[in-house]
């Protein structure tokens, strides 16, 4: 008898218990799992960690906020990827996420990398949101699942040339001839390419085309060469061990230039600025960067540099790289493959601190993203093209040493 | 144009003096342990992180951070023998071989780990410091490296010529065996040995870094040359590394003026196969 009432009260407990289920499923919605895939070890480890963190603090922030509002307060989980700068471990980490139930992907910083990974995402429709990694190849190869909110490269190589030919021409056109240092490579020699057929239209003329070798220990030779060119500015293409040795002899071989100028220059950063005050100072790079008239972009530059004491423009690329796929998610009212690839197209996400125009994808390429023109002054990163989002002057041509 | 070559001819002398450095710690750990220490360039560039992390953190300038650095450095290299390779290797050369190997592979990583990739520098205030001889602009910083490295070597010249220590040194190199039998104990003098050749990878280290960079990748920016130069010069030899080291320098310098710094490099290969092929003990070097 006592068994039985026991036995009817576990029973009683067990329905009470499958009673409340839907309820509490109800208040807490299954979360929304997006991989974060990057090289956050080997030789691309420090920007590839910068994205991940970017897009985690997305993620803190979009679940701080409730989650997605309109799936119920969904939140947002994490899946950690690390690609080691190995496009066949990035297709693996797909592989491996998708099975987990990823609904989303952010990556790859590298564009090889991103390469590879957006075609394995493509064989299971799952949305690829693309951090850093400026191929072109990404986007037009035709994937439905692929989109990216920040420039490509064809995109940055003109605008860096109309931005070069813009501040040239607003003090007076001091910038006549031009000589190109260059890495070897494939990297260095194609974007140099591109520059030397754009740089005459824009009335400079190229006086000599330096290429030198990956490692290179000393710049004596080249900066000797530029010296006898007397060239106006420098063009610098190159990755940063180079950079910043090439930037320095410039600057110990008292070399008189109106400014040095470079697209996505290996060596340009804050730390740079830090490190290397007397020859940072002045040097022009077109790049990423943040909106810095948004004071949200300078909340969340102070906020990653209190957490690792160094801001780089793959903190906001990781950012909003998830943030855009979460709009979606909230516009689609599902993690659904098919509606929230929809979502992304139809996007015109606004809600954010980029120097962007108006978002608008074309075959998954957001046209409204821009580089600007960065100039290091007084040892900070200043904005000074567009003057839409420019916070300071360019100094240009440099006063002289 | 004549100042240009002047120019290349002078700064290729300068930097073939921290090579010499470079690879005077190679040749004296060949020529005592018969084997080529792969951990050198990842070695190098723990010593580098060192006195950039003195200069960064403490405030230190690289110059006066020397002495203790290569201290430090000849303590690392000791201890790294004493207890690591000597014992995984159980004396085998072989053995020792992949054993350095081993090590410059935890030690690459282990800078990832905690320095990340990226490329750190200084500027001191010798850094723009140059000297105006003639037209030219001479860096001070390289020719304060190149002065502290010719006299480093010859300091080590002479601590391996006018000392027991050094006599020990080159008994050991000789003849193990017959060093034994004199009392002289071979591991003890195998573990001074590699860390005398660490300690000039202190010495290296803070003689670039006013005018270098630093990243966990440094090390095999400067081995390959070393390795060239140790051959050159012959293996093992003392003289071998400082002459090849400034033939070296030289050989960059005016490859990279004459057949510009993309092609440049390939100078440094020519002499290398031309010495194998017309003289395989080195410059220096005794037929064995």
């Amino acid at each position: 008898m006592t068994d039985a009432i026991r036995l009817s009260r576990r029973v009683a407990l067990a329905g009470a218990a499958t009673l409340a289920m839907p309820l509490v499923a109800r208040a807490q919605p299954a979360p929304i799992k997006v991989g974060l895939i990057h090289p956050v070890t080997g030789a691309l480890a420090g920007a590839g960690q910068r994205c991940r963190m970017g897009g985690q603090l997305a993620i803190d922030d979009i679940n701080a906020a409730g989650g997605i509002k309109s799936m119920g307060g969904a939140k947002l989980e994490a899946l950690l990827g690390d690609a080691q700068g190995r496009p066949e471990i990035a297709t693996q980490l797909v592989d491996q996420m998708a099975e987990a139930g990823a609904s989303g992907f952010t990556g790859c910083f590298a564009s090889a990398l991103g390469l590879a990974a957006t075609q394995a995402a493509a064989k299971y429709n799952i949305p690829f949101s693309i951090d850093s990694g400026i191929a072109d190849a990404i986007t037009t190869r035709g994937l439905k699942n692929v989109f990216r909110f920040f420039p490509n490269n064809s995109t940055a190589t003109a605008d860096a040339m109309a931005a070069l030919d813009a501040i040239n021409k607003a003090a007076g056109s001091p910038a006549k001839t031009a000589v190109i240092v260059h890495e070897d490579s494939e990297f260095g020699t194609n974007s140099v390419k591109l520059q030397a057929a754009m740089l005459p239209k824009i009335g400079i003329e190229v006086k000599a085309m330096l290429p030198h070798a990956t490692p290179t220990r000393d710049f004596t030779n080249i900066v000797l060469r530029i010296k006898q060119e007397k060239p106006d500015i420098v063009l610098i293409s190159n990755y940063e061990n180079e950079y910043v040795l090439l930037a320095r002899t410039l600057v110990q071989q008292r070399v008189e230039l109106v400014s040095t100028y470079s697209i996505s220059g290996g060596g340009f950063n804050l730390k740079f600025a830090k490190e290397a005050p007397t020859v940072a100072e002045n040097m022009i790079d077109f790049n990423h960067w943040h909106n810095p008239k948004d004071p949200r972009s300078i909340a969340f530059r102070k906020r990653v540099e209190a957490a690792t004491g160094f801001y780089s423009w793959e903190h906001p690329f990781g950012y909003f790289a998830v943030k855009l796929l979460a709009d979606a998610w909230e516009r689609a009212g599902s993690a659904d493959k098919e509606k929230t690839i929809a979502a992304l197209d139809a996007s015109t996400l606004s809600d954010h601190f980029m120097p962007y125009g108006p978002t608008k994808f074309t075959n998954g390429q957001n046209s409204g993203s821009h580089p600007v023109a960065l100039q290091i002054q007084k040892g900070d990163m200043t904005v000074i093209w567009p003057d839409s989002f420019a916070d300071a002057k360019a100094v240009f041509p440099r006063p002289k040493a | 144009m004549a100042e240009i070559y002047a120019a290349a001819l002078l700064n290729g002398l300068l930097i073939g003096g921290v090579y010499a450095l470079v690879a005077l710690g190679l040749t004296l750990i060949y020529g005592v342990l018969h084997i080529v220490n792969f951990a050198h360039g990842s070695l190098l560039m723990v010593a580098m992180f060192a006195a950039w992390m003195l200069a960064e953190l403490g405030g230190v300038d690289p110059y006066l951070a020397l002495p203790l650095v290569s201290a430090l450095m000849f303590a690392a290299g000791w201890a790294l023998y004493r207890f690591v390779i000597g014992r995984v290797s159980r004396g085998e050369d072989r053995a020792i071989l992949l054993a350095t190997l081993g090590v410059s592979v935890v030690l690459d990583n282990l800078a990832l780990v905690i320095f990340k990739g990226d490329t750190r520098q200084i500027e001191t205030p010798l850094t723009f410091a140059m000297w105006e001889v003639g037209p030219l602009l001479v860096s001070v910083p390289k020719v304060i490296s190149f002065a502290v490295s010719i006299l480093l070597a010859a300091l080590l010249w002479a601590f391996m010529a006018r000392t027991d220590t050094g006599r020990a040194i080159r008994a050991v190199a000789r003849e193990p065996e017959g060093a034994r039998l004199m009392g002289i104990r071979p591991d003890r003098i195998f573990a001074l040995a590699y860390g005398i050749g660490i300690a000039c990878l202190g010495a290296a280290a803070c003689l670039l870094l006013p005018s270098f960079y630093v990243s966990p990748h440094v090390g095999n920016v400067f081995v390959l040359v070393a390795f060239t130069i140790v051959v050159l010069g012959g293996m093992g030899s003392f003289p071998g590394a400082v002459v090849g080291g400034l033939l070296i320098g030289v050989t960059e310098s005016l490859g990279g003026l004459l057949l510009g710094e993309s092609l440049g490099p390939i100078g440094i290969s020519l002499v290398f196969i031309a010495v194998l092929l017309l003289r395989p003990t080195g410059l220096f070097g005794a037929a064995r």
